[in-house]
């Protein structure tokens, strides 16, 4: 066994495990709380790239251009929030879909108009963009970068929802919404700030990317899909199932694309095993959801409530 | 019996049903002699478009289940006709064969596991068993994989000459038509009813004895195998297929088509494929971004038009 190898992999699931994270958490807590199906979260967190690659442009600096274009972000959900999806919370949740779809259209739209076909790259600063040696393994410094801004992150939203008033809040409104409004709770109030903050964390997994992959029009298309994988696994409502459930996606996904082939060749011919992998690994965690909604359907690790 | 007037009959008066056949049925020879070749294209794609969405309504529209992955079916009917192509068979019985029976398997397995859930995780899951398929069909690399196929041929059936564009239009026209005679009668059979009477209070019907697990199961079937169909004829009709069409923004166009033209309405899906793909070109020919508009109209669709075209004559008969 090639343990290098293996340590790679790991270190790609993880960091691919925070990404949607990131994505996750804010639409499980806008899904949980709102009832409110947004697929229209994919569509910030490419606004989020294309914010932070302007701000580079002009202030030359990384970690300020990423503090500005998540308030940025944040400062759109409120108004995207204002404008149009209050509207919908009361809605079908086929409406929904639909509506957050055409959102999707108008944001791609917009942002093509404002930035153009092509891709924005993004440099890294010096620091960031070196190279970690352990032993035999080189890591990309930028990679841990990712990697500890989504633990930062989880520590983070832990704390607010378990210790702030505001989290209490949160809570209060996912497990019983009619009876926290009751207690004259401004409820919403509460879903305003909840989504802008869901979305900008959706952003800021779009700056972190970027700098990988560049900014591109409709780069969050695929993989709010898989975000929802997540939060469907983790079960809705549930930003600790998010976490759990996006490094178990993340890393069934990394493994799975590096290991399914070998584990095939002992399974049947060589040939058979080279075709019938990739297309298997790259279905492994639409298979695991559907045994999860199978078997749990309230997802491995449901929020607790009455 | 008395049943609730939104369902059936329409509140489309008659003679649109009507007037909308004979328009399609005699549209070929209007385009012959405006010699606006281009239109006979273009209703050819509304028509299969409509038929995919006659499938689909029976399932959202009468029996309450929002499948968020029916563009699979494209996939299969399309690929049913691409890969004995590629391999020389251009037998139309055999391609159409495929095509339903691959449908009919892939919704028996998908529709059994789907089945059991309900609201947004029946959203959810039949969005992730049509992701499945794309990368199914993406991995198939001896079939052009993520870049696709182009079928040299179109189906051949016997005294059928499908390479003609006329008569291939006619042949979609008479499975649409096929499609929305069966709808009406499946709707308004006894089966029909027990799908309708399961959206409503599925526990009710239950206790009256009906398995309605197996009742949802089989429309369920049925409307994946007309998508089929639907597939096998889009796959004829551009003469390309590629993973790319069962990819979920397909899917939401269906969704979309149904909505317009009122859901659950018998002929909704052909007037809402008509409004959607007529939209879509016109917006197209005077602006490259007419995703904006087609954005927003989607927006205004879902915030003030929600019972479709269908409703708008709900409201104006009242």
């Amino acid at each position: 066994m090639d343990w290098a190898l293996l340590i790679t992999q790991l270190v790609n699931g993880l960091q691919y495990g925070i990404l949607l994270f990131l994505l996750a958490a804010g639409l499980t807590l806008v899904f949980g709380i709102m009832d409110f199906i947004n697929l229209a979260h994919g569509s910030f967190y490419m606004v989020g790239a294309y914010f932070c690659a302007t701000l580079i442009q002009i202030t030359g600096s990384f970690l300020l251009s990423v503090v500005a274009a998540f308030g940025g972000v944040f400062i759109l959900g409120l108004l995207v929030e204002y404008l149009l999806i209050r509207r919908l919370y009361s809605f079908d949740h086929l409406y929904q879909v639909l509506a957050t779809v055409g959102l999707i259209l108008i944001f791609d739209t917009l942002v093509q108009l404002i930035w153009g076909v092509t891709g924005k790259s993004i440099p890294l600063p010096e620091i960031l963009s070196g190279q970690y040696q352990i032993g035999s393994l080189v890591f990309a410094s930028y990679r841990l970068v990712i990697i500890s801004t989504g633990l930062l992150v989880a520590v983070g939203l832990y704390i607010l929802i378990a210790r702030t008033r505001l989290g209490m809040l949160i809570r209060a409104g996912a497990s019983n919404r009619t009876m926290a409004s009751a207690l004259g709770v401004n409820i919403n109030r509460l879903y305003w700030i909840v989504f802008a903050l869901g979305v900008a964390l959706a952003g800021l997994a779009g700056m972190l990317v970027a700098p990988i992959s560049q900014a591109s029009v409709g780069m969050g298309n695929q993989i709010i899909i898989v975000a929802l994988v997540v939060v469907i696994v983790g079960g809705i409502g549930s930003v600790q199932g998010a976490f759990y459930a996006a490094l178990i996606i993340g890393m069934i996904d990394s493994l799975g694309r590096s290991y399914l082939e070998d584990f095939m060749y002992l399974l049947m011919p060589a040939q058979n095993a080279e075709t019938a992998a990739p297309a298997i690994s790259a279905m492994l965690i639409y298979i695991v959801m559907a045994v999860v909604l199978v078997f749990r359907p309230e997802g491995l690790f449901p929020p607790k409530t009455r | 019996m008395k049943t609730p007037r939104r369902y059936l009959p329409d509140s489309l008066p008659g003679w649109i049903l009507w007037g909308l056949l004979l328009l399609l049925a005699v549209g070929p020879v209007i385009i012959f002699f405006t010699g606006q070749l281009f239109y006979l294209d273009l209703v050819s794609r509304i028509m299969i478009l409509a038929t995919a969405a006659v499938g689909l309504n029976l399932i959202v529209g009468y029996g309450g289940m929002v499948s968020f992955g029916h563009a699979a079916y494209f996939v299969i009917g399309a690929y049913s006709v691409g890969i004995p192509a590629y391999y020389g068979f251009y037998n139309g019985f055999l391609h159409l064969g495929l095509a339903v029976g691959f449908s009919a398997l892939f919704a028996v397995l998908t529709g059994a596991v789907s089945l059991r859930t309900r609201g947004i995780y029946f959203i959810m899951i039949t969005l992730a068993f049509a992701q499945m398929m794309y990368f199914t069909f993406v991995s198939l690399e001896e079939y052009g994989g993520d870049d696709g196929l182009v079928i040299l041929q179109r189906s051949r059936f016997p005294g059928i000459d499908l390479e003609n564009d006329v008569i291939l239009y006619y042949a979609i026209f008479a499975v649409l038509v096929l499609a929305l005679i069966f709808a009406y009668r499946l709707v308004w059979s006894r089966f029909g009813r027990v799908i309708v009477g399961a959206m409503h209070n599925d526990r009710r019907m239950q206790s009256l004895g009906f398995d309605t697990f197996r009742y949802r199961l089989t429309c369920y079937v049925i409307s994946g195998v007309i998508c089929g169909i639907a597939g096998f004829f889009l796959a004829n009709f551009s003469n390309f297929i590629s993973p790319e069409m069962t990819d979920w923004s397909h899917s939401a166009e269906l969704l979309l088509i149904l909505i317009l033209g009122g859901l659950g309405s018998m002929l909704g899906p052909v007037i809402g494929s008509f409004f959607f793909v007529l939209v879509e070109e016109w917006l197209s020919t005077f602006t490259v971004y007419w995703q904006l508009y087609f954005g927003a109209m989607l927006v205004a669709v879902v915030l003030f038009g929600r019972g479709g075209i269908n409703g708008l004559f709900e409201r104006w008969r009242k």
